[in-house]
C-alpha cells in the first residue's frame, strides 16, 4: 500500500503545483480589422463628395455599419475619386490602403452600380499592370438614383474574363470589404 | 498468490447428431494438486455454464462440434480462457502447468467484466485496425453500424454514435480519456489508429466508468496484450494510395519477459498531398502526420504497473476554396458547380491549415488483495496545442489564428470487487484539473477564452448473473464540474446577448471597445444505467437497457464569440446554457448460429436542452453580411435502428449487410435536426480461399440515401454583385450516392515467424461524382475520386 500513497500524495502534489492562481489574460485588439471605407469624389468644379462606411465594433461585432453620403452626384460629371480604408480601433487609426497598395497583386476594388447610374474607370496598377482600383474615375450618368457597391477582393483572379474592366463577376476571392450607398443623382 | 492450474479431460461421444457431445474435465490447483472447488466455467458465447463440484470436475452436456473457448473464473484467480476443439470422438488429456503460454493464455492490460454484456457494443479487430493503418479512427468505425462521420474534407474525420459527435462522446485511449477540445466540429480526434489493438464502440450512456456524459456513447481504443515470453517480435505496414499520390508506414517493436516485463515502442508516419474528386484537383487537402509511442510495465498477476508516453503530431490542410470572405462568396460558392479555386496538385500544406500537437503521459498501478479484488489507480497528464492558420494579409501571413494550450491532468483509482463472479461491484473515483490558454498573440479575438476547470466524479457498478439464462447491470454516477473563464466582450455583443441584463456583476474589467469578464459555473450531474441480457436459447438472445445522463455544456457552447473565418460565419455561445439530460432506452435482438449471425438494435434517446449549433440569420457588418450561427438549446428526440447481418453462403462464400436509420427531431418546434447521418446501407460479398494464401476478395456496395428530413434554415441576402435578392441554400441535402469498394488481399509465409500480408483496394471503383451531407467541404466540392491503394504487412 506504501507505493499507493505515494502515487497519490504525487499525483495531489502535482495537481496543486498547476492549479495555482493566475493573472488575467491580455487583451487582444484585433489586427488586420477594417473599421472605415472612405470614397473621396473630385470633381474638375463643384463640390467635393464623400461616401463611408463605419463600423466600430468590426466582422466581430452585432451592430451594422453607419453610412454616411455627403450629397448627391451631379450628371453627366467626371470625378477624380481615391479609396481609403482605415482601422479606426488603434490610435491613431491605421491606414489599411497601404497594406492593399504594397500587396496589389492580390488585392483589387470593384465598383459595381445599380440603374447604371455611372461608371468606374481604374487610373492605378500593381506590379503586373492589373488595376488595383484604390484610385479611378467615376462618371455620372443623366440624372437618376441607384446603389453604388464598393468591395475590396482579397485574391482576385485579375486575369479573368472582365475583371480588368472592373466587373466582379468572374473574380472569385474573398471579401475583405463591402459596402453599399444608396446614391442619387442629379 | 493464487495459480490456478487445471487438468482438463474431454471426452467426446458420437451420438446420432453433432450436438450431443458432452464434454468434461477437472481443476485443480497446481501447487498441491487438490481439486478447486466452486469454479464457474463458462463455454463463451454460448448459455453454458457449469460449476466444478467438490472434486473439482465440471461437466457440459449437449455440445456442438466446433471451436470453444472456455471461460474460468474463481474466487482470487485472475480469469481464464481456454480453447477447444471438438471435432470427432477423441480423448483428450491435458495437464497444465502454471507456465501460461501453454494456455495461449494471456493477462489483457484492463480487463474490465463488469459492463460487458448488458450493454450495446461492437468490437473492431486488429486485422480491421490494419487495413485502416493510413486512415483515420472516424474511418476504421464507419464500419460498425450505426457510427458515422461528421467530416471536414476526408482527412479531419469525427465520428457520430447514433447521431450524437463531438463531446456527447467519450474517446478512451489506452486507459486515458482524450481530452482535446472536441468541441469544434472540424476537430477530430487527435489519435494514432495504429495505437490501437482492439476498439470497442458503446453505444449510449451505459459505460459510467468512462465517465457521465457520454450521451452518444464511448469509443475505447484496447491497448495491445502482451504475452509472458521471452520474445521479441514486431510488425511493419507500408501502405500507398494513387489519391493524394502519399502513404503511411507503421512500425511496432515488443519486448516481453517471462518474468513480466514488456517494452513497446511504436511509430507511425503518413504524408498525402492534394486529394483529387473524380474531375479535378482539392487544392491543399495534404495531410503531414507523425506518430510514436513508448511504453513500459510489468505484469503479473498480484501487481503490475504501466508507464505510456504517446505523441501525435498532425498538419492538415483545409481545401482551399471552403475558405470565403462573406455570404456573396458562400451563394457563389455553392452555387458554382465547381470549386472557385483549383490548382495543380501539391504536396505543400499552406492556409487555411490545422496544425496540432498531442502528448499524453500516464502511469498505471494494479493490485488485487485476495478475497476481495482488484486496485486501480492511475494518473495521466494530456497537452494538447492547436494552431489553425487563416488566410490572412501582411506581417499575419504566417501567424496562426487560432492558438490553444489545453492541459489535463487526471487522477483516478477504482477498485473491482470480482471475488464472487457472479455478483461483482466496481467503485471509482476520478479527478480532473483542466487550464485552457488562448494565446494572445494571434492578434485575432480569442474563439475560446482563458479558463480553468475542475471535474470530480464516483461511481458504482454492480453486475449480477442472475441465473445461467440472465445477466443483470446496474451503475450509479455523480459528477461535480466547477469552470472559471475569463473572456473578453465586445461590449456591443454584450449587449446584442443580452448579458448586460442579467451578467453585469461579472464584469471585471473594462478595455475600451471591449469587458473583461469572469464568469464561473457549477454544474452537478447524475448519471445511471441498467441493462438485463438474457438467452433464450443458444442461438437467441436479447438485451434492454437504459441510460441516464447528463452533460454539462463544453466551452464552446458557452463562450463562442466571433467570427470563425475559415467558415465565413459568426459563432455565438450562451452563458446562460444549462447541462444537457439524456435518457436513451434501448433493446437489442441477437441470433446466431455457426453460419448466421443477426443483430438489430433499436434505440430511443430523448435529451432536454439538447444544444446544437444553427443558422440563425445575417449580420451586416463592413464586411459584408454574415450568417450567424447560434449555439441554441432544444428537447430533442432521437430513435433508430443498426442492423447488421453477416451470412456463410457456403465454405468460400460469405455475405454481409450493415445498416443504420435514424430520425432526429426537436419536439419544441416539430423541426428536423440538423446534421443527422442518412440512411445508409453496406453490402458485401466475400470470397475467401483458406487453401491458397488466403486469398480474399471483398466487393463492398456503400449506398447512402439523400437526407429527407433536415431543418430548413435558408435565409434571403442581397448580393450587391449580381444585384439581387437570392435565397442562401445552406440547408439543401446532397442527392442519394452509391460506391463500390474492391478490395483483395492474400497472406505469404516466409518463414515460421513470418507472415507477409498484401492487400490491394480500389475504393469508388466507378469514380462517380457524389457529396455528403455530413462533409463540411460539401457545399464547395465533391467528394473523393476513384482512390488505387496497396498495402503490404509483414508480422516478424
Amino acid at each position: 500500500m506504501k507505493t499507493i500513497k505515494h502515487i497519490f500524495a504525487l499525483v495531489a502534489f502535482t495537481i496543486f503545483a498547476v492549479a495555482c492562481s493566475k493573472d488575467d489574460p491580455i487583451v487582444v485588439n484585433q489586427e488586420e480589422v477594417i473599421t472605415t471605407l472612405t470614397l473621396t469624389l473630385t470633381p474638375e468644379s463643384g463640390n467635393i463628395i464623400t461616401l463611408r462606411s463605419y463600423d466600430l465594433d468590426g466582422s466581430d461585432g452585432p451592430n451594422p455599419p453607419v453610412i454616411s453620403i455627403s450629397g448627391s452626384l451631379a450628371a453627366n460629371t467626371t470625378y477624380t475619386g481615391f479609396v481609403e480604408v482605415l482601422n479606426e480601433t488603434e490610435s491613431p487609426a491605421e491606414d489599411v490602403t497601404i497594406e492593399v497598395i504594397d500587396e496589389g497583386e492580390e488585392h483589387q476594388f470593384f465598383y459595381t452600380f445599380t440603374n447604371s447610374i455611372g461608371t468606374v474607370a481604374y487610373t492605378d496598377t500593381d506590379n503586373n499592370e492589373n488595376p488595383i482600383g484604390v484610385t479611378f474615375t467615376l462618371t455620372t450618368a443623366a440624372s437618376g438614383s441607384g446603389d453604388l457597391t464598393v468591395t475590396l477582393i482579397h485574391e482576385p483572379a485579375k486575369s479573368a474574363a472582365d475583371v480588368k474592366s472592373g466587373s466582379i463577376t468572374n473574380a472569385g476571392g474573398e471579401t475583405d470589404v463591402e459596402a453599399t450607398f444608396s446614391l442619387t443623382v442629379q | 498468490m493464487c495459480f490456478c492450474v487445471f487438468v482438463g479431460c474431454v471426452f467426446t461421444t458420437t451420438i446420432a447428431q453433432n450436438c450431443q457431445f458432452s464434454f468434461n474435465g477437472k481443476i485443480s490447483d497446481f501447487h498441491d494438486n487438490s481439486p478447486i472447488i466452486g469454479a464457474s466455467i463458462q463455454i463463451e458465447g454460448e448459455n453454458k455454464f457449469a460449476t466444478t463440484d467438490f472434486d473439482g470436475f465440471f461437466e457440459f452436456q449437449n455440445i456442438c462440434a466446433g471451436k470453444y473457448t472456455l471461460i474460468l473464473n474463481h474466487v482470487a484467480c485472475e480469469t481464464k480462457r481456454v480453447r477447444f476443439n471438438i471435432t470427432e470422438n477423441t480423448f483428450k488429456e491435458i495437464s497444465l502447468e502454471h507456465h501460461i503460454e501453454d494456455l495461449e493464455e494471456v493477462i489483457v492490460t484492463s480487463t474490465n467484466k463488469t459492463t460487458s454484456n448488458t450493454v450495446q457494443s461492437t468490437k473492431i479487430d486488429r486485422k480491421t485496425i490494419d487495413d485502416f493503418s493510413g486512415e483515420s479512427l472516424g474511418d476504421a468505425l464507419k464500419n460498425i453500424s450505426g457510427v458515422s462521420s461528421l467530416n471536414t474534407g476526408n482527412t479531419i474525420v469525427k465520428p457520430i454514435i447514433n447521431g450524437l459527435h463531438s463531446s456527447r462522446i467519450i474517446v478512451m485511449a489506452n486507459g486515458v480519456r482524450l481530452q482535446d477540445q472536441d468541441w469544434g466540429i472540424e476537430h477530430a480526434p487527435n489519435i494514432d489508429i495504429n495505437n490501437a489493438d482492439r476498439i470497442t464502440v458503446i453505444k449510449g450512456t451505459n459505460s459510467l466508468e468512462y465517465g457521465g456524459d457520454a450521451i452518444g456513447g464511448v469509443i475505447v481504443l484496447e491497448p495491445t496484450k502482451y504475452f509472458l515470453k521471452d520474445r521479441i517480435y514486431g510488425k511493419t505496414i507500408l501502405g500507398l494510395q494513387s489519391n493524394g499520390k502519399g502513404g503511411n508506414l507503421h512500425t511496432n517493436i515488443v519486448k516481453t519477459t517471462e518474468k513480466g516485463w514488456f517494452y513497446n515502442g511504436k511509430a507511425t508516419l503518413k504524408r498525402f498531398g492534394d486529394f483529387h474528386s473524380p474531375n479535378y484537383n482539392l487544392t491543399n487537402t495534404g495531410l503531414n502526420s507523425k506518430a510514436f509511442s513508448l511504453l513500459t510495465g510489468v505484469k503479473k498477476f498480484e501487481k503490475g504497473f504501466t508507464v505510456d508516453y504517446s505523441f501525435i503530431n498532425n498538419k492538415i490542410g483545409i481545401f482551399r476554396a471552403s475558405h470565403i470572405g462573406n455570404i456573396d462568396d458562400l451563394v457563389t460558392a455553392i452555387n458554382s458547380k465547381q470549386p472557385q479555386i483549383i490548382e495543380n496538385f501539391n504536396y505543400d500544406i499552406v492556409s487555411p491549415k490545422q496544425e496540432i500537437k498531442h502528448h499524453i503521459f500516464k502511469v498505471d498501478y494494479y493490485q488485487r488483495f485476495k478475497n476481495s479484488g482488484k486496485l486501480e489507480v492511475q494518473y495521466d497528464f494530456q497537452k494538447n496545442e492547436r494552431f489553425e492558420f487563416d488566410v490572412r494579409v501582411g506581417d499575419d501571413k504566417n501567424k496562426a489564428a487560432i492558438d490553444l494550450n489545453l492541459k489535463t491532468h487526471a487522477v483516478s483509482a477504482n477498485f473491482n470487487f470480482d471475488s464472487n463472479s457472479n455478483k461483482t461491484y466496481k467503485v471509482g473515483f476520478k479527478g480532473v484539473y483542466q487550464n485552457n490558454f488562448a494565446n494572445p498573440e494571434t492578434g485575432v479575438r480569442r474563439l475560446i477564452p482563458d479558463y480553468d476547470k475542475f471535474d470530480a466524479g464516483f461511481f458504482a457498478i454492480g453486475n449480477f448473473i442472475l441465473n445461467l439464462k440472465t445477466t443483470f447491470n446496474a451503475g450509479l454516477r455523480y459528477d461535480f464540474n466547477y469552470i472559471n473563464a475569463k473572456k473578453f466582450y465586445i461590449k456591443t455583443r454584450w449587449i446584442e446577448r443580452g448579458y448586460d441584463t442579467q451578467f453585469n456583476d461579472l464584469i471585471i474589467g473594462d478595455f475600451n471597445t471591449q469587458w473583461l469578464v469572469n464568469p464561473t459555473f457549477r454544474f452537478h450531474n447524475l448519471s445511471a444505467s441498467a441493462g438485463i441480457h438474457h438467452y433464450f436459447n443458444d442461438k437467441t438472445a436479447v438485451l434492454f437497457n437504459y441510460g441516464l445522463s447528463s452533460r454539462a455544456p463544453n466551452a464552446s457552447e458557452l463562450f463562442s464569440d466571433g467570427l470563425h473565418h475559415s467558415a465565413a460565419r459568426i459563432e455565438l455561445g450562451n452563458l446562460a446554457m444549462q447541462q444537457e439530460v439524456s435518457h436513451r432506452v434501448s433493446a437489442t435482438y441477437a441470433y446466431k448460429t455457426s453460419k448466421t449471425k443477426i443483430s438489430i438494435e433499436a434505440f430511443f434517446n430523448t435529451i432536454q436542452n439538447f444544444i446544437y449549433l444553427a443558422p440563425f440569420g445575417t449580420e451586416q457588418t463592413i464586411r459584408g453580411a454574415f450568417p450567424v450561427w447560434n449555439y441554441k438549446k432544444t428537447n430533442a428526440n432521437l430513435f433508430g435502428f443498426d442492423f447488421t447481418w453477416q451470412q456463410k453462403l457456403n465454405e468460400t462464400f460469405s455475405y454481409s449487410n450493415k445498416s443504420s436509420l435514424i430520425y432526429g427531431y426537436e419536439t419544441k418546434n416539430k423541426r428536423d435536426l440538423i446534421d443527422i447521418p442518412a440512411p445508409n446501407f453496406r453490402n458485401s460479398l466475400q470470397y475467401k480461399n483458406e487453401n491458397w494464401h488466403q486469398l480474399g476478395v471483398r466487393l463492398e456496395s456503400e449506398f447512402v440515401l439523400q437526407q429527407n428530413n433536415f431543418p430548413d434554415n435558408n435565409f434571403l441576402t442581397f448580393l450587391p454583385s449580381q444585384k439581387t435578392i437570392a435565397i442562401v441554400d445552406i440547408s439543401s441535402t446532397p442527392k442519394s450516392y452509391h460506391l463500390l469498394n474492391l478490395q483483395t488481399d492474400v497472406v505469404f509465409h516466409l518463414s515460421k515467424k513470418t507472415d507477409l500480408h498484401i492487400s490491394a483496394t480500389i475504393s469508388n471503383l466507378l469514380n462517380i461524382n457524389y457529396r455528403d451531407y455530413l462533409n463540411r467541404i460539401r457545399f464547395f466540392a465533391d467528394d473523393l475520386g476513384r482512390n488505387y491503394a496497396l498495402q503490404l504487412k509483414i508480422n516478424y
